[in-house]
């Protein structure tokens, strides 16, 4: 590996797996509910100094739903303190007005709340929640508050026929930032892909309507639209590249590159429990495993455009393909590409609205024992 | 569009500006984002608060760095700023 990594920037804080919301694309593991305690307060706070120390400063609070954790008040005002730029990412369910006040104080610095629709049929539907009424109230109480709000929506085939009431949504909220994510197939995304994954031609249409809007509404609300990466021939440059940038901490305490590279067989990750934070990102196996490009393969060990997106996703060419060293097969240079194809024509051929009722995994406890039981689960249908 | 010399800048809402040891730079941070400045865009944006007009800055900076006309690359960089909504202008 050439040379010493830079230091981490990026601390995602996965308080809790805990969520009140069963979303179908949930990034967390699908054997969430197998993993032990949760890190206590202490820890929490222990390990916000270590990363502080390394020189992270963006700081997210996620989950699961990090609400769940009543002394989430107490690691925003840490946060503050030493210096990070702390985001509470959120469903919105738990905040309250005694709750918001609090963060305010705290020093919390912005606000992302999840959608999972325009509309309260399919907002509820997707988080097997009814919430969508709630969660326009937590908006309004956001704005009330003076946080800047991200405004976070995961588009897939059942919804992305909408971006445009998405985006008339976001306005009528006052959110300052908008982000369109095209599900990425991990976690629970995968599991359900089959019911998921938007057509072409749905793709192509949210794009246009996106576009027109940004002509329309130039800087006063900034959007993000994260495409489905399955319909590239490129693959992203994943976390932009393993162990450089980012590190998630999960609600059990272990140190991963990304939220989903847990799965990831023949890697030990280190616990936050037993290690410091310097060791585990500058000196443990784990993050060294996959920086530069000497764990490369072909095609991508000999590729022009290695060092553009590093072979892309890890957990993609695992899931996919069965060996995380593997370029990941979105590349259409990948002698394994046929696979995302085919899942994309599957798409196409899949009916776009809603007409049947579509076979979906709900991220539980109990679905989410059944699923760990079986060791690589592929997407239904 | 010249940028008139009563201007006066504060930070964007939602922005923030600190000097990063880890990093021996000042950055800006904001919501998903954050710029590693250079040296001399980081004198400048030190100087934004929200009260001091674009002369008064120049004329800071000019003291601060003796034998240099700084005026150009002053307004040039706030323009820049600007653009990228880091900055934004008071109304006077």
């Amino acid at each position: 590996m050439p040379g010493s990594p830079n230091p981490p920037l990026w601390l995602l804080a996965e308080v809790t797996y805990r969520c009140p919301l069963h979303c179908v694309y949930c990034s967390n593991p699908v054997d969430y509910a197998k993993y032990g305690a949760e890190l206590a307060t202490d820890d929490w706070l222990r390990v916000l100094r270590e990363g502080r120390e390394l020189g992270a400063t963006q700081l997210g609070f996620s989950g699961g739903e990090p609400l769940v954790r009543d002394d989430l008040e107490v690691l925003v005002a840490e946060a503050r303190q030493l210096g990070y730029y702390s985001n509470l990412i959120t469903s919105g369910i738990g905040l309250n007005e005694r709750r918001i006040a609090a963060l305010k104080d705290g020093g919390l610095d912005h606000i992302q709340l999840s959608f999972q629709d325009s509309t309260r049929e399919i907002n509820d539907f997707l988080s097997s929640t009814r919430t969508f009424e709630l969660k326009r109230r937590i908006a309004k109480l956001i704005k009330q508050y003076d946080f800047p709000m991200v405004l976070n929506v995961v588009l897939h085939r059942l919804n992305i026929d909408h971006v445009g009431a998405l985006l008339d949504m976001a306005v009528e909220l006052e959110a300052e930032y908008v982000e369109l994510a095209n599900t990425q197939y991990y976690g629970w995304a995968y599991v359900n892909r089959g019911e998921l994954l938007p057509s072409r031609e749905q793709l192509q249409r949210a794009e246009e309507v996106v576009n027109r809007f940004r002509e329309r509404v130039g800087n006063r609300m900034k959007i993000y639209f994260v495409v489905p990466d399955y319909h590239e021939r490129r693959p992203k440059a994943c976390m932009n590249g393993w162990g450089t940038v980012f590190l998630c901490l999960t609600a059990d305490g272990l140190a991963l590159p990304c939220h989903e590279a847990r799965m990831l067989p023949g890697l030990e990750f280190p616990s936050v429990r037993d290690e410091s934070l310097r060791w585990i990102w500058y000196e443990s196996p784990a993050f060294n495993r996959y920086r530069g490009d000497e764990w490369m393969k072909e095609p991508c060990r000999s590729c022009p455009e290695k060092a553009k997106d590093y072979g892309g996703c890890r957990c993609q060419a695992y899931l996919l393909t069965g060996d995380p060293a593997n370029a990941d097969p979105v590349c259409d240079k990948s002698p394994e590409h046929a696979i995302v194809t085919q899942a994309v024509e599957r798409a196409e051929q899949a009916r776009v609205a809603v007409a049947t009722k579509p076979v979906l995994f709900f991220r539980d406890d109990q679905n989410s024992r059944t699923l760990s039981r079986e060791r690589r689960r592929e997407p239904v249908a | 569009m010249a940028l008139a010399d009563d201007t006066v800048f504060a930070l964007a809402r939602g922005f923030r500006f600190q000097w990063e040891p880890a990093q021996a730079a000042y950055v800006l941070l904001y919501p998903e984002g954050m710029v590693k400045l250079g040296s001399s865009a980081g004198e400048i944006l030190k100087r934004i608060n929200g009260t001091s007009a674009v002369s008064e800055i120049v004329a800071d900076l000019e003291r601060a760095f003796p034998g240099v006309a700084l005026r150009q690359d002053v307004t040039e960089f706030l323009e820049h700023a600007r653009e990228k909504g880091w900055i934004s202008a008071r109304q006077p």
